[in-house]
């Protein structure tokens, strides 16, 4: 009988929480470095459109973006509320496309350069005419691999 | 020398302040990848060079989508839901019909003689259609070539075309390439 009274005083063992920093800072380390911020900040309503047989991009290095829309609402006295283009954190015209695109393509890698891809991400309620310009453009500037933005859905409305 | 006794740092808020920073990212972090329909635009025509070799009317599949956003197809008015459908039977041509594009015995590699159509998908968009039904139409486009592509590569390969290698891509790609034209667009809705 004494032997069993003897386990009474033992409580319950305190958790060893010493390694729980290193595993924290694991995990901070891996988000530091997969992180990226997000580098433009849109001035233009973009609501994407939605399609079902979508590819992914295989190298965002290689991926060069235009938005398009119509202005938000506190740029519309300025820009007024016709779909308007934005490259980086500016509105553009279509005239813009070409040099924008040199520009971007002068910044990347000699070898990359073939491979580059302009994605467009354009609002669902744009008309085709202001794409079709962009397209043209795109075709002047020898950007001839493009991608049209849209959010992945289980099926198309019809 | 007098031993001092150095004071031991407490760490307790260590994991505290790791947990501040780990939040901030967790936060912060975008993981999305951008996805969408990929396509290779022509390269442009210089301005004297305006001969088009000429295709056979039968091998042109027509799309027109006007400023109202509504299909006319081959001369007929359709619903989208109808395009997938009609875009196979015309890609596919199975009974080998007149009025339905040529199909021509070409040697692939690595599976051999085979049925190659000639079939052109001809689009063309009114200025002010929405960009949305526009990307309904490539995108049933595109779910009709993946699924001829899918039928082949079960076919021939007994694999789905994401499982195959490089190689027999590109002789599924072979059987059915993307050949999608647009025509320059015109503007009738007004807009």
């Amino acid at each position: 009988m004494a032997k069993f009274r003897k386990k009474k005083d033992s409580g319950v063992q305190a958790i060893n929480t010493s390694a729980l920093p290193d595993i924290v800072f694991m995990l901070l380390f891996f988000f530091m470095v997969t992180t990226t911020m997000k580098e433009v900040s849109l001035k233009v309503l973009n609501r994407a459109p939605e399609a079902t047989e979508l590819a992914k991009l295989e190298r965002k290095s290689l991926v060069t973006f235009i938005y398009v829309g119509v202005p938000l609402k506190q740029y519309q006295n300025r820009y007024g509320s016709n779909p308007r283009i934005q490259l980086n954190d500016a509105f553009a015209t279509v005239d813009d496309i070409q040099s924008y695109i040199v520009q971007e393509r002068e910044s990347m890698k000699e070898n990359d350069r073939p491979l580059m891809t302009v994605s467009i991400k354009a609002d669902y309620d744009c008309p085709m005419g202001d794409i079709t310009d962009i397209k043209q453009a795109l075709r002047k500037a020898q950007a001839l691999r493009i991608l049209y933005s849209a959010r992945q859905v289980e099926s198309l409305k019809y | 020398m007098a031993k001092r006794n150095i004071p031991e740092v407490n760490a307790g808020s260590m994991a505290d302040i790791a947990f501040l920073l780990l939040i901030f990212f967790l936060m912060t972090t975008t993981m999305d990848t951008d996805k969408g329909l990929s396509r290779v635009l022509p390269p442009p025509v210089p301005v004297d060079d305006t001969v088009t070799p000429p295709v056979k009317e039968r091998n042109v599949f027509e799309i027109l989508i006007n400023a109202r956003n509504l299909l006319l197809v081959e001369g007929n008015y359709m619903e989208l839901r109808d395009l997938k459908e009609a875009t196979k039977e015309f890609l596919k041509n199975p009974m080998q019909l007149e009025t339905l594009p040529e199909v021509e015995m070409v040697e692939i590699p690595l599976i051999g003689i085979h049925p190659v159509t000639k079939a052109v998908i001809s689009l063309q968009s009114d200025r002010g259609t929405q960009y949305q039904m526009y990307l309904n139409v490539q995108n049933e486009l595109q779910a009709a070539i993946n699924e001829l592509r899918e039928e082949v590569s079960r076919e021939k390969f007994n694999k789905g075309y994401d499982d195959l290698n490089e190689e027999q891509q590109d002789a599924v790609r072979d059987i059915y390439p993307q050949r999608i034209s647009e025509a320059e667009p015109r503007n009738v809705g007004g807009k």
